[in-house]
């Protein structure tokens, strides 16, 4: 089912067997086989209810699959960032230098390494101001400083931009790239770009930002390509569709 | 009526002439709660906070159970700590019954299930709200639940204020355990109880209005807060507003 590995030469991050997961009456995963590979831009597509945000979480470790079985290639360092980022009442140079303190670092480091941070995601002039009285798509920026404070081989990421004006999607989305195209934290010790998994609803930010494509339907895997396929190849019915943009 | 009329001039009369009984037994009042409440939120902030986050088997009973005890009539609080405290009770050979010590035990067992309670409960809905987010920069349950405490600690004044006004306005604990000893344990309700009993209408007037003013106080105090955080997220709407524009 997994497409062609981008680096087959190094083991897989995360190797997911069979995975099902279960809320209840409810189940959100089913017979998930994926492997996912150092430094591919991965993504997550399938309407509402699909699975998207629930196999980014078993990925983050949020959620224990409640069947099959979850590989995970040790020492590598990962973040995730959500749909609506949650920033503590402290200012925004708290709120990224609190991800690093969490993360082991000391407090003193953590602050140098944070305003750091800020600087890359333009951010360094609101470094005192509380995190709570910024826009939506500079609190989004505020969370990718902070998982990017973090030095992470992989991150995810819950359809980061779903609730964002177009000019703030553009601006986190032109980060997401710069991110993925920077060096990995190299717990994976492979000199190869970010690993970034992200599930989203815009296909032109998928054509844009993937290098591959994983279709979701009722918690299933239907489909998983690379992006030039995806968008031009055979799929199946559900997916067709849902590329057609008559399925959403 | 004239009873009545007479009573409030001078209560009036020994409040603004500083009488000394009356503002001792104020003093000692607003002792008793404060100590109590400090007690009670030390521990009742950290255990509400706790179980706002911490999933473990039983833990609906115990919810219950805490639940339940917000109910508890002051006068079984009173009663338990007096069993306790009495001289053939496990903790008889402490000497604290009537006494300042045996009232802030009281009124901090009284508090305590308050402060928990509601701690736990504004704990839980940011947990449910953001907890997941905190676990996934690597917050363990202790210190997720303390750092939600903190982010929510103007709905958590709140809180305390209102164990404050709990604890302040009983009478049914300091009476028992305390005894209403003149000069020693009398406090606001305690002596309101009495001098009415008495026929002292003036003096249980004058601390009448003590406890409505004290009451009255910490009622603004709570409004002030709600007022001032609506204008704070209000601001903080209308920044984010303009910067997205």
């Amino acid at each position: 089912m997994s497409a062609v590995p981008a680096a087959a030469a190094v083991p897989p991050l995360f190797d997911l067997q069979g995975v099902g997961l279960r809320h209840g009456r409810v189940q959100a995963l089913a017979g998930i086989d994926l492997r996912v590979w150092p430094g591919e831009r991965l993504a997550l597509v399938g309407a509402n209810g699909s699975g998207k945000s629930s196999l980014l979480r078993v990925l983050h470790g949020l959620a224990r699959p409640t069947s099959g079985q979850l590989l995970r290639d040790a020492g590598f360092r990962q973040a995730m960032l959500f749909q609506r980022p949650f920033m503590l009442r402290a200012s925004a140079l708290h709120n990224v230098a609190l991800g690093l303190w969490l993360g082991g670092h000391r407090w003193a480091e953590a602050r140098g390494l944070a305003l750091q941070a800020l600087g890359r995601v333009g951010l360094a002039d609101a470094a005192a101001q509380s995190a709570r009285t910024l826009s939506g798509g500079q609190q989004q920026r505020l969370a990718l400083a902070r998982a990017w404070a973090r030095r992470p081989d992989l991150l995810l990421l819950d359809e980061p931009t779903a609730s964002l004006d177009p000019h703030a999607k553009r601006e986190v989305e032109a980060l997401m790239a710069e991110f993925a195209a920077g060096p990995a934290g190299n717990g994976t010790g492979a000199a190869l770009p970010v690993t970034m998994v992200f599930s989203s609803h815009n296909l032109g930010q998928v054509k844009r930002l993937a290098s591959r494509v994983v279709y979701l339907e009722h918690g299933r895997i239907m489909a998983d390509r690379p992006v030039h396929d995806f968008f031009h190849g055979p799929l199946p019915e559900a997916a067709r569709l849902f590329v057609k943009g008559e399925l959403v | 009526m004239s009873t009545m009329t007479h009573s409030a001039a001078t209560a009036l009369d020994l409040l603004t002439s500083l009488d000394a009984a009356l503002w001792t037994i104020v003093g000692r009042s607003l002792a008793v709660s404060a100590t109590a409440c400090l007690l009670a939120c030390g521990m009742g902030l950290v255990l509400g906070a706790w179980l706002g986050v911490a999933r473990f088997a039983g833990r609906g009973a115990v919810l219950a159970v805490l639940n339940t005890l917000l109910a508890v009539p002051s006068v079984v609080v009173g009663l338990g700590v007096y069993l306790l405290l009495s001289r053939s009770g496990p903790l008889g050979a402490w000497g604290w019954l009537f006494s300042f010590k045996a009232m802030v035990l009281a009124q901090t067992l009284l508090v305590l299930p308050v402060v928990t309670a509601l701690t736990r409960q504004v704990v839980d809905d940011a947990d449910r709200a953001h907890g997941e987010q905190l676990q996934s920069l690597g917050a363990r349950p202790l210190l997720r639940s303390l750092l939600l405490a903190w982010d929510e600690r103007y709905a958590l004044l709140t809180v305390l204020l209102a164990a404050f006004g709990r604890a302040i306005s009983e009478v049914g604990a300091v009476m028992i355990v305390g005894g209403n000893i003149d000069g020693f344990t009398r406090v606001m309700t305690t002596a309101i109880a009495l001098e009415t009993s008495k026929g002292d209408l003036p003096l249980a007037l004058a601390l009448g209005l003590v406890l409505l003013a004290v009451v009255l106080a910490l009622n603004m105090c709570i409004a002030g807060l709600r007022r001032w955080r609506e204008r704070t997220d209000g601001a903080a709407v209308a920044g984010a507003a303009a910067v997205a524009a």
